[in-house]
């Protein structure tokens, strides 16, 4: 999956060492080991923590478990990962998220439908209305000038707040004392095809939609240009505040898709912080961030921490080891990540001046260029 | 007008006061790294860890201040992690921060059941709280006492200019013999430091018992107020009072009726409406985004609103 620049892979061995010393491989040993440290410092013993964890992700049962949770943080990797591809930090996932859901919620219990219709309804509405959300903070910055990192997650206060209200007052089921919606019509009820949820072959179309756009269309190109160098590519002529009003619209919109799925799939309702308290927009985030904005990288690396996620319940359940310890971990793999592939492209970079005639670097061996400019050069794979 | 005197009376007061401690604090933390170049988002985890290390210290020993020093250690624990991955080894400074961001939340809510044995919140009867001097704890007073000292700082005293001189021209400052990482790292501790008091302030001040992701938005809000006052301190000092009279607000309002989820967004929406005010302004007045400042390594970027960071030209 992943070559450095320096070291194409030629042979199967060379393509082993390259994976070997990749930086996305080594930042994973690196927080399995300080890992390691914590769990001795917690009287656990590392081994049989880490073994309850894969087996609580991936044993006989639980790997439905894990495909459940890997649909939303994949989703919500992917929401973040689309502006990322620009160099775009979208740090609202969470008000989008939420407002996809409530608005999902706000349709089924309001507007009558016939089954197919309603769904698309539904999700649409959902869609459209992280989508807009997304939106916001985009032209802000390209109107304004105000910050898109910070405006984006200062927004999700309100939104969260606001569905908290809408989901205790006027959506509330008097039947429980609960904060959460009366349960959905039928026509409302995300149907399970052949074992799999719909949620998850809906999410598979998305991810077949963004690799298409990005690896395949002049938009995809112009979006990882962007990435690369965004002064280069408004040079070239490319509306780059455009662009990132688009990405942010499609980022947005994925996480409020998802949002509408998670509330019309099982129990059927919308329960006051269930999109907020698992931590899907957060652990998605960093899930992004590991893939460094690819988007089969984020399913792959939101698969892989969806698995963390529900391995960590196993883990407590087996060793009485908090479960919080996944988040550690997939905290820690980004702060080493961001530290080695920048000392590994510094030390590219020093090599290349001494030693000027390497071959030239691909445009994909570039970097993920985040809103402070270019500092992660590497293996952006595409 | 009946509602307005129940909103704003002299009461209100003191309940800005300590709202305002903890951000004042982690703002101006935030601002000595601007004024170095650093891009400092990892403020609210700096914090969080601050807070959980004050209980803790407070709770193991008995005294307060031994919370403080263990908040003022942890903060500057988690800095020096930025600082490392950041000003020594060039990682991304947003990604590491954000990431730092999201590890203190792991972090606390491992250690609140591993050393407390709790879930979602720490309090005892017992636990000691700091004192106060008429009605504000010692923090809050240095809080304040900081914004002058840290203003003539910066202007006056020789650190302080080659502080910002590793901000503003790091290849100048190095040709001058200026250690621009040394200064990097000194600030990003600075921070740590300070981000280390405003959790203590928190969790041993405003209140004394520590809850799962209690700064609750609090490090990104001195964030913005870093980039409304362009880092300068009396201008934190400014934007940092906003928000906590916006939060004493809030919980006004409540009172008064408007739901408390409503009341609780209250001071981001009005931090939000504060950065769009100053955008305008900067853009209109100056030409440029707030809160730009100026550092190695980033090309210029034409559009202001192309980054949240950008070089001066």
């Amino acid at each position: 999956m992943t070559t450095t620049p320096t070291a194409p892979a030629a042979t199967p061995a060379a393509r082993a060492r390259a994976l070997l010393r990749s930086p996305i491989l080594l930042s994973i040993l690196g927080a399995l080991l300080l890992g390691s440290v914590m769990l001795l410092g917690a009287g656990g013993n590392p081994i049989e923590a880490y073994a309850a964890m894969v087996d609580g992700a991936f044993g006989s049962t639980q790997w439905r478990n894990t495909l459940i949770v890997a649909v939303p943080v994949v989703g919500m990797a992917l929401a973040v990962a689309v502006p990322l591809r620009a160099g775009v930090v979208n740090l609202g996932g969470e008000g989008q998220i939420v407002l996809g859901g409530i608005t999902a919620a706000v349709v089924a219990a309001t507007v009558d439908l016939p089954m197919p219709l309603s769904l698309v309804a539904a999700l649409s509405a959902g869609a459209l209305a992280g989508g807009l959300l997304g939106t916001i903070p985009a032209v802000l910055e390209n109107r304004l000038g105000v910050p898109l990192l910070v405006s984006s997650l200062l927004l999700s206060y309100p939104v969260v707040a606001l569905a908290s209200y809408v989901v205790r007052f006027p959506l509330r089921d008097p039947g429980t004392g609960l904060p959460q919606s009366r349960v959905f019509e039928e026509a409302y009820r995300m149907p399970v095809l052949f074992g799999i949820g719909l949620s998850a072959v809906v999410l598979a179309v998305v991810i077949a939609l963004v690799v298409q756009v990005d690896s395949r269309t002049p938009f995809g190109y112009e979006v990882r240009l962007t990435g690369h160098n965004r002064r280069f590519t408004e040079y070239a002529g490319v509306d780059v505040p455009r662009m990132v009003t688009r990405l942010m619209f499609t980022g947005g919109g994925i996480a409020g898709l998802i949002g509408a799925m998670v509330v019309t799939s099982v129990p059927y309702r919308y329960i006051d912080g269930a999109l907020v308290v698992p931590g899907y927009t957060w652990t998605g985030l960093l899930a992004a961030l590991l893939a460094r904005a690819n988007p089969l990288g984020a399913v792959a690396a939101g698969v892989f921490f969806a698995a963390l996620q529900v391995g960590g319940f196993g883990m407590e359940r087996e060793t009485e080891v908090p479960r919080e310890l996944s988040s550690i971990l997939q905290a820690t793999v980004i702060v080493i990540l961001a530290a080695t592939v920048a000392a590994t492209a510094r030390r590219a970079r020093t090599r290349k001046d001494t030693a000027v005639s390497e071959r030239p670097s691909s445009p994909e061996g570039g970097a993920v260029r985040t809103r402070t400019g270019t500092t992660s050069a590497g293996e952006v794979d595409s | 007008m009946n509602v307005l005197t129940e909103l704003v009376d002299l009461s209100l007061i003191p309940s800005i006061l300590r709202a305002l401690t903890p951000v004042l604090l982690a703002a101006l933390g935030g601002a000595i790294c601007a004024k170095a170049g650093v891009f400092n988002v990892g403020l609210e985890g700096f914090m969080l860890v601050g807070a959980f290390a004050a209980v803790a210290g407070s709770w193991f020993t008995g005294s307060a201040w031994v919370g403080v020093l263990a908040a003022v250690l942890a903060g500057a624990g988690m800095a020096a992690l930025l600082a490392i991955a950041s000003v020594k080894y060039g990682g991304d400074e947003i990604i590491v921060g954000i990431a730092l961001n999201l590890l203190a939340v792991g972090l606390t809510a491992f250690l609140l059941r591993t050393v407390f044995g709790r879930q979602g919140t720490f309090t005892e009867p017992t636990l000691q709280g700091l004192p106060t001097i008429a009605g504000q704890t010692p923090l809050t007073y240095l809080a304040w006492l900081l914004v002058p000292v840290l203003a003539v700082f910066l202007r006056r005293h020789v650190w302080g200019f080659r502080l910002q001189g590793v901000g503003e021209a790091p290849e100048a400052a190095r040709s001058l013999g200026v250690d621009t990482v040394k200064y990097r790292y000194g600030a990003v501790l600075a921070s740590g430091v300070l981000c280390g008091l405003a959790g203590a302030q928190l969790s041993l001040g405003n209140v004394v018992l520590f809850s799962q992701n209690m700064t609750a938005g609090r490090g990104w809000v001195a964030v913005v107020a870093v980039l409304l006052a362009q880092a300068a301190p009396f201008g934190v000092l400014l934007a940092a009072l906003l928000f906590a009279t916006a939060e004493a607000l809030g919980f006004r309002l409540q009172g008064v009726g408007l739901p408390s989820q409503l009341a609780s967004a209250t001071p981001y929406v009005l931090t939000l409406i504060a950065l769009i005010v100053a955008s305008v302004r900067a853009r209109r007045v100056l030409g440029r985004a707030p809160g730009e400042v100026p550092s190695e390594d980033r090309p210029p970027v034409e559009n202001p609103a192309a980054s949240t960071h950008v070089s001066r030209e």
